[in-house]
């Protein structure tokens, strides 16, 4: 009797299982959190050691656009307009490209055609950073010397490059949520007379609109954040640029060409981790972007 | 369950065993060196040539800048650093900690793009150009053609030495900047009307070099300082000095490697100098 009471008190093998398992989950959860706590930490410290210590002005920072951070000018606007303008420049010519390849594989294309697609967008997913850096050195920044003049480095040709970078992330992700669309809502367009084109712009669109919409802030935030290929084509020069073909260096770029260079604790490393912080930050608000959208974008 | 548990438990072991391996085998076998780029080549080859002699020796030789190499070697991270100027130079370094160790001189020639037509400027044309006076190539005898000025990243070892000769104190026009010697090169090469400067190594035959007053970029000028703009590459070590570096830095200086390794890679010799520089740019007769 005993016996049989003392194995019905003890917890049993599968009890203990359920411990084990939950307690390797909390422990890896743990060890994440923890990780990102210092990185946010140690970018943050370093990040503003540069107001704090060398007495530097957020709002000079921010707006001034003298960058020289041997001679403690740390203006980093142009380093801000570039990496905006490349940004959404990609993302605005990558989004109807996006979106039209997306419908031709979820509406449109045999079941053969849309696999093929999907394994062109994959390789181009899986290409390094550095060759579309190589191609859009020897192809894409030629080409615009020659139809718009001037070096042919500059945001155009870093806009170029990173389309190509974005557009797999933007179709995959709006193929991911037209699939979403219930078929039903096609199946009574139709049923109501709309013709395809109708049904897919009034009806499959709008409803895709909220998940297209992270397509792109995905697509954007990855554009942001290429350093790269965008560096090899951008041409580096840290001043505002004056229109689309001159030099100018993006957030990214200034980062990788600055940081070998530099010595720990000094102003111009800190300068660096500043730019880091505003990266940081800005990776921060893409990712609020999207659950807002994701939020507010739903059809009602 | 058992075998997750145990897969787990090898894995923790794996980790702790590889990690482990770095730190029991002590420094005597194993040196790290990290830092300038423009360096690495030379010390790359020279590692792998003297680990073939001394077997019981392993060097991993590493990139990342001379900002990189002198920051590692001042905190004890690195036995040495690699770097293009003086530690006197860097700002945040404690030079007086350190020691100096010059393995090679490296000549610096600034190059056009051919099409510019120029093959010679005065000192003061090439300051003028990049301090942003001249603009255009007619203005120093070329064909009437924009001036493109590539500089290299803000803090690199080459443009320092660029400037100190050809700038002096004068700020460089705001321009395009690329962080490599190679990126030049191809830049220069397929960009009209552009204007930079490379290691001598670098100079092929789709970039123009330039002479300085009629003086022509060659290990024979430099020696003599009849070309001024050269600088020195430089071995860090903290003032103790281990037995193992100490040989390693020892061989690289050796005739056999500064006639032999330093020139097939377009160094030159620090035995060939005629004369010496120090931290202050202060050109004295050897």
């Amino acid at each position: 009797m005993d016996e049989i009471k003392d194995r019905l008190l003890k917890p049993s093998k599968a009890t203990k299982q359920d411990q084990r398992g939950r307690m390797i989950s909390y422990l890896s959860i743990g060890l994440i959190a923890i990780l990102v706590i210092s990185i946010l930490y140690f970018i943050a410290t370093r990040g503003l050691s540069m107001f704090f210590n060398d007495g530097i002005k957020v709002s000079d920072f921010l707006f001034k656009t003298d960058w020289n951070p041997g001679k403690k000018l740390v203006g980093a606007l142009p380093m801000i307009v570039t990496s905006f303008g490349v940004t959404l420049l990609a993302a605005l010519i990558a989004t109807p490209f996006a979106i039209a390849v997306a419908l031709f594989m979820t509406e449109f294309a045999p079941k053969r055609g849309a696999r093929f697609l999907q394994v062109v967008i994959e390789l181009l997913v899986g290409i390094p950073s550095v060759i579309y850096g190589l191609i859009g050195l020897a192809v894409v920044v030629p080409a615009m010397r020659i139809m718009y003049g001037g070096t042919g480095f500059g945001i155009l040709a870093g806009a170029v490059v990173l389309f190509v970078m974005v557009l797999p992330t933007i179709t995959s992700l709006t193929v991911d949520a037209l699939k979403a669309v219930p078929s039903h809502y096609r199946q009574a367009s139709l049923a109501l007379g709309a013709t395809r084109w109708q049904t897919i712009y009034k009806v499959i669109l709008r409803a895709a609109t909220p998940g297209i919409l992270t397509a792109v802030v995905f697509g954007m935030a990855r554009a942001f954040g290429e350093a790269l290929a965008v560096q090899m084509v951008i041409g580096n020069a840290a001043m505002l640029p004056h229109n689309l073909v001159s030099p100018s260096a993006t957030l990214t770029s200034q980062l990788t060409m600055g940081i070998g260079n530099t010595i720990m604790g000094t102003l111009p490393n800190n300068a660096l981790w500043s730019l880091a912080l505003l990266l940081l930050i800005m990776a921060l608000v893409f990712n609020i972007l999207v659950k807002l959208i994701a939020r507010k974008g739903r059809i009602k | 369950m058992k075998k997750t548990l145990t897969l787990v438990g090898a894995m923790l072991a794996l980790l702790l065993l590889i990690t482990g391996c770095g730190k029991s085998k002590n420094q005597d076998t194993k040196m790290t060196i990290v830092g300038s780029t423009a360096l690495q080549p030379l010390v790359e080859q020279a590692s792998s040539q003297y680990s073939e002699k001394n077997s019981n020796i392993s060097i991993t030789v590493q990139g990342g800048g001379s900002g990189t190499g002198l920051s590692q070697v001042q905190s004890g991270a690195v036995v040495v650093g690699d770097s293009d100027v003086f530690a006197e130079q860097a700002s945040g370094i404690k030079a007086s900690e350190l020691t100096d160790h010059q393995v090679a001189v490296v000549g610096i020639v600034p190059v056009v793009n051919p099409k510019s037509g120029i093959k010679n400027l005065s000192m003061k044309q090439l300051e003028g150009i990049f301090t942003g006076k001249i603009t255009n190539w007619k203005q120093v005898g070329g064909k009437n053609e924009k001036i493109i000025v590539i500089n290299r990243a803000q803090g690199s070892g080459t443009r320092l030495t660029f400037e100190q000769q050809v700038l002096g104190n004068k700020t460089a026009v705001k321009s395009q900047e690329q962080d490599s010697n190679g990126t030049v090169q191809q830049i220069v090469g397929s960009t009209p009307g552009a204007i930079s400067y490379v290691s001598f190594s670098y100079v092929n035959n789709k970039i123009q070099p330039l002479s300085i007053d009629n003086v022509k970029p060659t290990a024979k000028n430099v020696a003599t300082n009849a070309w001024k703009i050269w600088s020195y590459e430089h071995m860090y070590t903290q003032k103790k000095v281990s037995d193992k570096a100490a040989d390693f830095i020892k061989y690289i200086q050796s005739e056999s490697v500064q006639d032999g390794l330093v020139k097939q890679l377009g160094y030159i010799s620090i035995h060939d100098m005629q004369v010496s520089k120090d931290e202050n740019n202060q050109v004295t007769d050897k």
